[in-house]
C-alpha cells in the first residue's frame, strides 16, 4: 500500500483515534458544500486521504483539486479559499484542474497556495494570479559552521545581521541604483549584480532560471515603479518577510542533504523577501491594463482581482515582460541581502565568507508565472504555470536544474513560522505528474492579523521566543504579534501532507535561532 | 455608526468605511487605511498633498485614490492623517491629503500595505448611507 492510499486511522495507537498526520481525529463531518461566486453549489469529493476535488460546476471549465487532508480542507471551506479555487477554474485555457497546495488559505482573487496552468493558444496570464509581490521567495545560505561550536557567537551574528539588513515598512537600502543600473538589474538579473561585486559566480546556478528570467522589457516599467524600486534592493520589507539564522535540526534524507551541502547541527541563514515596491507597482498597473483586455476579449471574471489577458495578446505579452523585470529585481534583492549576510559573518567571525563555506543552497520564487513544458494526458505541452503561494518542485533529471542537483531533484525551501521550524525539501517525479511540479510555500495562516494582535501581546511573544532560545529583532512588536507561531498552521503537518501526497520529500528540518523582522 | 471598521481576512486586512455622502465614505476609507499603518492621533496634518486620479468606475476610483495615497506615503516618507475629496465624478476624483514626515521617535509603523486589491471591492449606497469596502495586500 502506498503512503498516499493509507487509510485515515493507520497510525492510531488504539486509545484515541488520530488522523493521518497524528492529530486527534475529529468525527466524520457532514458533507462539505461550497457555494460558488455565480451562486451554484458544488460538493467536495474525497479522491484519497490527500486529494479532494470540487467537480466541474456552473462556469468552471475544469475541476478544482486540493492536495490536503480532511481537517485542513474543511478549514479552507470555512473561509472563501475553495470558492477561489473554483473561480480560477473558470478562466479560459486552464488545463487539467485548478490546483491548491496543503497550505491553501483565503487570498484575494487566487487562493494563496494556488497553482493553475494555461494553454498558450487560448489561455490567459493574470497579474492577480502572480500577486503584488512578484517573485516573493526564499533563499537558503549555508555555512560550514556547527551550532555547537559557535553557540556563543550566535547573538552577535543576529545582532550584526539586524544592523546590516534594512527591514521594516518602506525602508530604503544601502545600494542605490542609477536608471541604467536598474534597467540592467531588471533585464540581466543576478548575473549582472554578481559581475558588479555582489556575490559569487557559483551563486547564479543555485537560483531558478540561473538568476535571470529571459524576456524582461524595462521600457514597460513606469516612472513610478522605477521610483519605488531604485531605493530598495537589499531590503527585507515587513509583513511575513524575515531573515533567520537557523540550525539544521534533523536530516531525513542523508544523500539529498549531502548533495545540497547540508548536515546536522549546521548553521544556515534563510532569507524571505520579494520585489518590494517595484513589484507592487507593476502588479497594480497591469491589473488595470489586463482588466480592460479581459473585457474586450469577453472573458468572464468571477472576481475583479482575477483580471487577465490572453497570453498571446499585446497586453498578455507586455505583462509577462514587465513581470520578468519584477522577478529579476526580486532575485537581485535577495542577492544583495546574501552579500550583506556574508559581510556580517565575516565581520563577526573574522574570516572570509569563502572560508566559512557560505554558498547558496538554492533560491525559490513562490509568486510567479512561467512558461514550462509538462505532460498533459500523455502529450508534452508548453504551458503558462501560475504559482500563487506555491513553490516549484521539479524532479531529478529536469533540464532546468543545475548539474550538481540533477540526480537529486530541486531543493525546495519552505519557511515556517518563527517559533517552530522551516524545511528543506526536494522535488519529486509525482509532483511533475500531479501538480505541474509544484508544492506548498509555507505554513499558511490560520489567524487574521488583527485577531493575532488582540490575542498575543508582542512583548510577551518576544519574551516567550527568547525563553525558547530564539533571539528576536523586530522593528515593531505589534507587527511581531501578527507573525506569531500560533497565527500559522503547523508547518510540520503541511510538509508531511506534501510528503504523503508526493508533491515534495523531506530532506531537513531547520530550527530558528535568531529572527530579524521589519 | 463608526467612520470605518476593520475587515478580518486570514492573510490580509480590509477596511469597511461609511459616510453620509460617497465623498465622505472615500475619505473614511483613507482614514481606515492609514489607521492600519500607524496611530493616527500622533500624526499632525501639516503638509498638503494633492490627489487627482481617473478611472472607468467608482470602485476603481476608490482603489486608485487609496493607491495614490500609499504612493505619497512611500515616496515622500510621510504619514497622512486628514483627507478631503473635493470632486467625485463618473471617471474622475480630485482630493487632498495632509500629513507630516515620518518621525521614528514619535511614530510606530504597524503594517506594510503592499497594495489595494479588487477582491470584495464595494462602493454602494445602503439606505441613506454610503459604504465602501476594500481588502489590502499586506
Amino acid at each position: 500500500m502506498t503512503a498516499g492510499k493509507r487509510p485515515l486511522s493507520s497510525i492510531s495507537d488504539g486509545s484515541r483515534p488520530v488522523d493521518n498526520v497524528g492529530r486527534e481525529k475529529k468525527p466524520d463531518m457532514a458533507e462539505t458544500k461550497i457555494t460558488l461566486t455565480d451562486g451554484a453549489t458544488a460538493r467536495l469529493i474525497e479522491i484519497d486521504p490527500w486529494t479532494w476535488e470540487i467537480p466541474k460546476t456552473g462556469r468552471m471549465l475544469v475541476p478544482g483539486r486540493i492536495f490536503s487532508d480532511r481537517q485542513l480542507v474543511e478549514r479552507a471551506s470555512e473561509e472563501k479559499a475553495l470558492e477561489q479555487v473554483a473561480n480560477v477554474a473558470c478562466l479560459p485555457g486552464i488545463v487539467d484542474a485548478s490546483l491548491a497546495m496543503p497550505d491553501i488559505h483565503w487570498g484575494y482573487g487566487f487562493a494563496i497556495g494556488g497553482v493553475a496552468a494555461f494553454r498558450i493558444s487560448d489561455g490567459v496570464i493574470s497579474p492577480g494570479g502572480v500577486g503584488y509581490d512578484i517573485a516573493c521567495g526564499v533563499r537558503l545560505v549555508r555555512t560550514n559552521l556547527r551550532y555547537t561550536d559557535v553557540r556563543n557567537t550566535v547573538p552577535a551574528l543576529v545582532h550584526e545581521l539586524s544592523r546590516s539588513i534594512p527591514a521594516g515598512v518602506g525602508r530604503r537600502g544601502r545600494v542605490r541604483l542609477s536608471r541604467r543600473e536598474l534597467d540592467a538589474v531588471m533585464t540581466d538579473g543576478v548575473p549582472w549584480m554578481v559581475n558588479h561585486g555582489y556575490g559569487w559566480k557559483e551563486d547564479v546556478e543555485a537560483i531558478e532560471d540561473g538568476g535571470v528570467l529571459e524576456g524582461a522589457d524595462p521600457s514597460l516599467i513606469s516612472e513610478r515603479a522605477r521610483e519605488r524600486g531604485t531605493a530598495q534592493p537589499g531590503t527585507l520589507g515587513a509583513g511575513n518577510h524575515f531573515a533567520e539564522v537557523q540550525r539544521v535540526e534533523e536530516i531525513f534524507e542523508p544523500e539529498a542533504a549531502e548533495a545540497f551541502g547540508v548536515f546536522e547541527d549546521q548553521l544556515v541563514v534563510m532569507l524571505h523577501s520579494g520585489s518590494r515596491g517595484l513589484g507592487h507597482q507593476i502588479c497594480t498597473e497591469y491589473i488595470k491594463i489586463t482588466a480592460a483586455a479581459a473585457a474586450r476579449a469577453g472573458i468572464y471574471l468571477p472576481d475583479r482581482q482575477l483580471a487577465c489577458a490572453p497570453i498571446e495578446s499585446p497586453e498578455g505579452r507586455d505583462y509577462y515582460a514587465a513581470m520578468a523585470c519584477g522577478v529579476n529585481f526580486a532575485r537581485v534583492n535577495r542577492q544583495v541581502m546574501t552579500h550583506l549576510v556574508r559581510e556580517s559573518f565575516e565581520y563577526i567571525l573574522k574570516s572570509s565568507a569563502e572560508k566559512l563555506g557560505m554558498g547558496v543552497v538554492y533560491d525559490v520564487s513562490h509568486n510567479v508565472a512561467k512558461f514550462e513544458e509538462h505532460d498533459v494526458g500523455g502529450t508534452r505541452m508548453k504551458l503558462c504555470v501560475h504559482r500563487k503561494g506555491a513553490t516549484r518542485s521539479f524532479a531529478a533529471g529536469h533540464p532546468d536544474l543545475p548539474p550538481k542537483y540533477r540526480d537529486t531533484g530541486q531543493p525546495v525551501i519552505i519557511p515556517g513560522d518563527m517559533g517552530r521550524a522551516s524545511y528543506l525539501l526536494k522535488g519529486t517525479e509525482s509532483a511533475m505528474k500531479r501538480s505541474f511540479g509544484s508544492t506548498c510555500h509555507g505554513a499558511g495562516r490560520v489567524m487574521g492579523r488583527k485577531a493575532a494582535r488582540r490575542a498575543i501581546p508582542g512583548y510577551e511573544l518576544k519574551h516567550r521566543l527568547e525563553s525558547q532560545g530564539i533571539i528576536v529583532k523586530a522593528g515593531s512588536t505589534k507587527s511581531l504579534a501578527e507573525e506569531a507561531p500560533e497565527a500559522y498552521k503547523d508547518v510540520n503537518i503541511i510538509v508531511d501532507i506534501c510528503h504523503h501526497a508526493g508533491l515534495s520529500h523531506k530532506v531537513a528540518r531547520l530550527r530558528p535561532l535568531g529572527v530579524i523582522k521589519g | 455608526m463608526p467612520a470605518y471598521e476593520v475587515i478580518e481576512h486570514t492573510a490580509d486586512v480590509g477596511i469597511r468605511a461609511y459616510g453620509d455622502t460617497e465623498w465622505q465614505a472615500f475619505e473614511n476609507a483613507a482614514l481606515g487605511m492609514f489607521s492600519l499603518i500607524t496611530e493616527l492621533s500622533g500624526v499632525n496634518a501639516e503638509i498638503e498633498f494633492p490627489v487627482d486620479v481617473q478611472a472607468d468606475d467608482h470602485e476603481t476610483l476608490l482603489v486608485d485614490w487609496l493607491n495614490e495615497l500609499l504612493y505619497i506615503f512611500e515616496s515622500n516618507r510621510v504619514l497622512l492623517s486628514r483627507f478631503e475629496v473635493t470632486e467625485l465624478e463618473d471617471s474622475h476624483l480630485k482630493g487632498r491629503a495632509w500629513g507630516e514626515p515620518i518621525d521614528k521617535t514619535r511614530h510606530e509603523l504597524k503594517s506594510d500595505i503592499k497594495a489595494v486589491t479588487y477582491h470584495m471591492l464595494k462602493v454602494k449606497k445602503v439606505d441613506d448611507r454610503w459604504q465602501t469596502a476594500v481588502i489590502f495586500d499586506i
